[in-house]
């Protein structure tokens, strides 16, 4: 399942976009992530599934464009630390920090 | 509302049923989902997965009080009590507000379960438009969640938004949807994404005399625009069905189709049984908690807490 945690509005698309099949929940994303944004918990989209997997926390789901935003300026030389930590390759972001916050 | 007119255009026509073919006291496993949403709030009760009765209902300024409202319309006048119930899913966004409820599950994998039961194992993208958001979901054969997006930052686009629209034309909000094609030719939709901004550029059109039935096309086909650029980005797939209030809105429905170039499944029970069943596309959500609630009581995943 690929999850898109984030929203959109007049400005663009801000989403972090998990894969919860490619995530083993190993939980280095959420040591790393210095906004604290991440955590590793039960799937909510499938009860049944007993796998746990990262997931974005609720409250800063409606604001995710500003709690990312600090580690994006490097956005396409060098990943945002979440993404460089995650092995599996399970977490990516939208392309609209690419365009708002790299270095022209 | 607004004026001090007598009647409140956005006001939609609540509904109940309950299965007369079902007596509820023969069942082994009585599940309830209630699904407590910003604008409305539902309730439906299985009897062994059979669907029993369901209730559609406005939700108030408490949610706890909507979520009681709507269970105690879907089981009035049955004898069936709380006491009697095996397991009930909060979903929704008041879910944490569910009294009854033992546990919670996302608005997202209910709708997608429901849509799951109410259209068929074909259905791959479930768009579900809510009163202050709508999600776009693609789910599998089962009803599982493939993937999902969520547009729950603002108001554009949903079903209180269509509200204000109503009340602000001071038409009836079940009328839009016929009215808005009683019109000569198709006009430029409404620019404004913004509901604020969107209501005043309707004050505006209103002003320059622009007929009303030509307002509610552009509105219509502003909110359909609007719905697609949230399906663009996750795809669409047949079959392909819409829950929620705005599902019922034809002048919403039929714009978004031709944009999509993509029909929308017929409004019809999956299972030849439920053919005479009345067909509540807003259902979907309660639907789909209990029909967790039902497999997880069955597959003996959560202990019931039936009392007698």
């Amino acid at each position: 399942m690929q999850a898109f945690y984030g929203f959109k509005d007049g400005s663009g698309e801000w989403f972090v976009i998990i894969d919860a099949d490619a995530c083993n929940g190993c939980g280095k994303c959420v040591e790393v992530c210095p906004a604290h944004a991440l955590e590793v918990g039960e799937d909510e989209f499938d009860p049944f599934s007993e796998k746990h997997h990262v997931r974005v926390k609720e409250g800063e789901r409606k604001k995710i464009r500003y709690t990312c935003a600090p580690c994006q300026p490097g956005y396409g030389e060098e990943p945002p630390p979440c993404v460089a930590a995650c092995e599996p390759g399970a977490i990516s972001h939208s392309e609209a920090w690419l365009h708002a916050y790299a270095k022209k | 509302m607004a004026e001090q007119g007598k009647q409140e255009y956005w006001r939609w026509p609540e509904g109940k049923w309950v299965n007369p073919r079902i007596d509820w006291r023969k069942g082994k496993i009585i599940t309830a989902g209630v699904d407590v949403g910003s604008v409305s709030s539902q309730a439906a009760v299985l009897v062994d997965g059979d669907l029993y009765s369901f209730s559609n209902t406005r939700t108030g300024s408490d949610s706890p009080d909507s979520a009681r409202k709507a269970m105690g319309i879907a089981v009035e006048e049955t004898g069936l009590a709380l006491d009697n119930i095996d397991y009930c899913i909060g979903t929704g966004y008041g879910r944490v507000n569910v009294p009854m409820a033992q546990r919670t599950i996302t608005e997202i994998a209910c709708h997608a379960r429901g849509a799951n039961f109410m259209y068929g194992p074909e259905v791959r993208t479930v768009m579900d438009m809510g009163g202050q958001d709508c999600k776009a979901i693609n789910c599998d054969d089962k009803g599982k969640v493939l993937n999902f997006m969520m547009n729950d930052k603002c108001a554009a686009g949903t079903g209180r938004g269509m509200e204000v629209f109503a009340d602000l034309i001071r038409v009836p909000v079940w009328e839009i949807g016929p009215r808005s094609f009683q019109i000569k030719k198709e006009p430029p939709m409404i620019s404004s994404t913004c509901v604020v901004f969107a209501k005043s550029e309707v004050v505006g059109l209103l002003e320059k005399g622009v007929p009303e039935n030509d307002i509610m096309a552009a509105y219509c086909s502003a909110m359909a625009h609007r719905i697609m650029e949230l399906l663009n980005r996750l795809g669409v797939h047949e079959k392909f069905v819409i829950t929620g209030g705005i599902a019922k809105n034809e002048g919403v429905v039929k714009r978004l189709e031709k944009e999509l170039g993509i029909k929308t499944a017929e409004k019809v029970w999956h299972r030849p049984a439920y053919k005479d069943y009345p067909f509540e596309t807003q259902i979907a959500g309660a639907l789909g908690a209990a029909i967790f609630a039902e497999a997880m009581v069955s597959k003996g995943k959560v202990k019931s807490v039936r009392k007698t």
